[in-house]
């Protein structure tokens, strides 16, 4: 078994509606290392969002992909992403997490560096030639590429990747659709979740985008939900999965628990009522009536070939992972929240959250129990080969707790990972 | 609770551990006021941050704490089913402040959880805000400031600390 393997990855037929994916992709070493090179090393990958580094001077180290990454806003305001090693003798130059700083000084042999990476000196100067601080080797070295989209950082290790938002593709309009909740910006709320699961990393992928496991996996938070709502079936008018290309998907629909940007749930008692309907006229005198509702009342889990997901559920979160072994990712989130909210709307947006999401949460420890379930049963792979993930195939527009979703990241991860298929693999849109 | 003695908070404090290792989740439920919090923090914010202001990994009022009780005890609390086991130090055990209602404690914990072959440490340290009631010391808040970096490798809270 390796990644040069003529079995195939996956086994696609639409005819006969059979989407099957090999348990050896969750498990392989050589599919492991192949991930490296050919999904994170050819990917736009999530770094951090605008609102963490408010002021110049701020700086984020943070790990993408394997990579140490000093994430910084220079003296003249401007958002810098350097790889975190000294060019003298590769010491990792910022040990801190984060901070705000004039410039940055390797302990190693204390060379110092101003926030855009540029060297300002080293002792022993005069033993070097008299251009040396003028040169870019002196220079802590950018990430390859760098972009953002409404706040939103991203870097690419590789230099010949198309632009940013040619990238996002469709999936940019529903960023769009997620950060127009409000016209005064949206920040990072502190306190960040650094978690675990003891899983391979597409699990969480298809997790994060799977409407079909709810009602059994988060049975108990349904239960609890029940308590703060008198309806549930308010808002649960089903919704829809969407392909948006390159990897990307979305699930869009109605569910029961209550939305800070606004939909209200009797929990919420009277001053809630108020605020959240002030909430929604401030939307539709903004967008119309139509968009509003869109922005207002429908849910979106939204992910971002390879491992970004936005969920704009009953909180709003940024969530990314990186995997440390086939069975073992590590996972980032946060709340992003709009900078106008009042301070009644961040501290039940923040509740909610809780609530649900996150380790402590009523719903993802028993999500990462359910992954780390499935990689013990994938240690059947060699007799129990594959997964199936048909749910929907063939329908005009599948809904949301169908699994198309799950498809499309999987021919785009196909596609990249195996170039040139096997012949037995049909390699279309499912 | 000026008549309150260290060895009676150590005692308290002990036996809410080992009901929280036997699984007696409703009785230790009762430890709490009927206005209680119990609340952990992400591990990168101050020990004193607020839940309205900032992303914690648990916030529960006394309603809501109900409900984790009630959800533990459940099949359907997949993550807890069957339940770990279990196995609580608390240490260190320091009485701050204390008024004529209530006094502010702390210690330090570890706890070891075990399911499926997997062993799991949680460390750090707890503050307690506790007051006496016919019934004896009683929980007003109870905030575990974890000592990882995170929460890797075991990557959930599905116990209580």
């Amino acid at each position: 078994m390796n990644a040069n393997n003529t079995e195939p990855a996956l086994l696609v037929d639409p005819e006969q509606r059979i989407f099957k994916v090999a348990r050896r992709n969750f498990v392989d070493q050589e599919i492991f290392e192949a991930e490296k090179e050919k999904i994170f090393d050819r990917s736009w990958l999530y770094l951090g969002h605008s609102s963490e580094l408010p002021k110049p001077g701020d700086y984020i180290t943070r790990a993408v992909a394997g990579r140490s990454i000093l994430f910084t806003r220079d003296a003249k305001g401007r958002l810098r992403a350097l790889m975190n090693t000294c060019p003298h003798r590769g010491a990792q130059v910022c040990r801190e997490r984060k901070g705000n700083a004039k410039s940055f000084q390797c302990f190693y042999h204390g060379w110092v560096f101003s926030a855009d990476g540029k060297l300002r000196g080293q002792p022993g100067e005069e033993s070097y030639p008299e251009d040396f601080k003028s040169r870019e080797t002196s220079n802590m070295r950018a990430v390859p590429r760098y972009e953002s989209y409404r706040d939103f950082n991203f870097v690419s290790f590789d230099p010949n990747i198309v632009s940013l938002e040619q990238y996002l593709g469709n999936a940019k309009e529903y960023l769009d659709v997620i950060c127009d909740q409000t016209d005064a910006g949206m920040s990072i709320v502190a306190g960040s979740q650094e978690y675990s699961i003891r899983a391979n990393w597409k699990l969480l992928t298809e997790n994060s985008i799977d409407g079909y496991h709810a009602l059994t996996t988060h049975a108990s938070y349904f239960d609890i939900l029940m308590n703060s709502t008198d309806n549930m079936s308010a808002g649960t008018g089903g919704g829809f999965g969407y392909d948006l290309g390159g990897g990307h998907a979305v699930l869009e629909y109605g569910a029961p628990w209550g939305r800070p940007v606004a939909q209200w749930i009797p929990g919420w008692g009277e001053a809630g009522k108020t605020e959240i309907a002030r909430q929604y006229d401030k939307l539709v005198a903004q967008h119309g009536k139509e968009r509003a509702d869109r922005i207002a009342l429908k849910n979106r889990n939204l992910f971002i070939f390879p491992n970004l997901v936005v969920n704009d559920i009953m909180a709003l979160t940024v969530r990314t992972y990186f995997p440390m072994a086939p069975d073992y990712m590590v996972i980032n989130a946060w709340a992003l929240a709009p900078n106008d909210e009042t301070a009644w709307a961040r501290k039940y947006r923040l509740n909610n959250f809780l609530e649900f999401l996150g380790p402590g949460g009523f719903a993802t420890p028993d999500d990462a129990e359910a992954l780390e379930h499935c990689q013990r049963g994938f240690k059947n792979s060699k007799e129990a080969m594959w997964n199936d993930i048909s749910k929907g195939m063939g329908k005009e527009k599948p809904s949301h707790n169908d699994e198309l979703q799950m498809r499309a990241f999987w021919t785009q991860w196909n596609r990249q990972m195996f170039p040139t298929p096997a012949p037995s693999i049909k390699d279309v849109a499912a | 609770m000026h008549s309150v003695s260290r060895s009676d908070v150590e005692d308290f404090l002990f036996a809410e551990a080992d009901l929280l290792d036997q699984w007696r989740l409703p009785e230790w439920l009762t430890l709490f006021t009927e206005d209680a919090k119990y609340e952990v923090p992400c591990t990168d914010l101050p020990p004193d941050a607020s839940p309205d202001t900032n992303l914690f990994y648990i916030a529960d009022d006394r309603v809501r704490l109900g409900e984790r009780v009630k959800r533990l005890m459940k099949r359907t609390a997949h993550a807890e089913f069957p339940h770990s086991k279990t196995s609580r130090i608390v240490g260190n055990v320091r009485i701050h402040t204390r008024s004529d209602a209530e006094m502010s404690v702390s210690c330090v914990f570890q706890t070891l959880r075990t399911k499926d072959g997997t062993t799991d440490l949680y460390f750090g340290k707890s503050n307690y805000r506790l007051t006496t009631t016919g019934d004896g010391l009683r929980i007003k808040e109870k905030r575990c400031l974890l000592g990882s970096e995170g929460l890797r490798p075991h990557g959930r809270i599905s116990i209580v600390l």
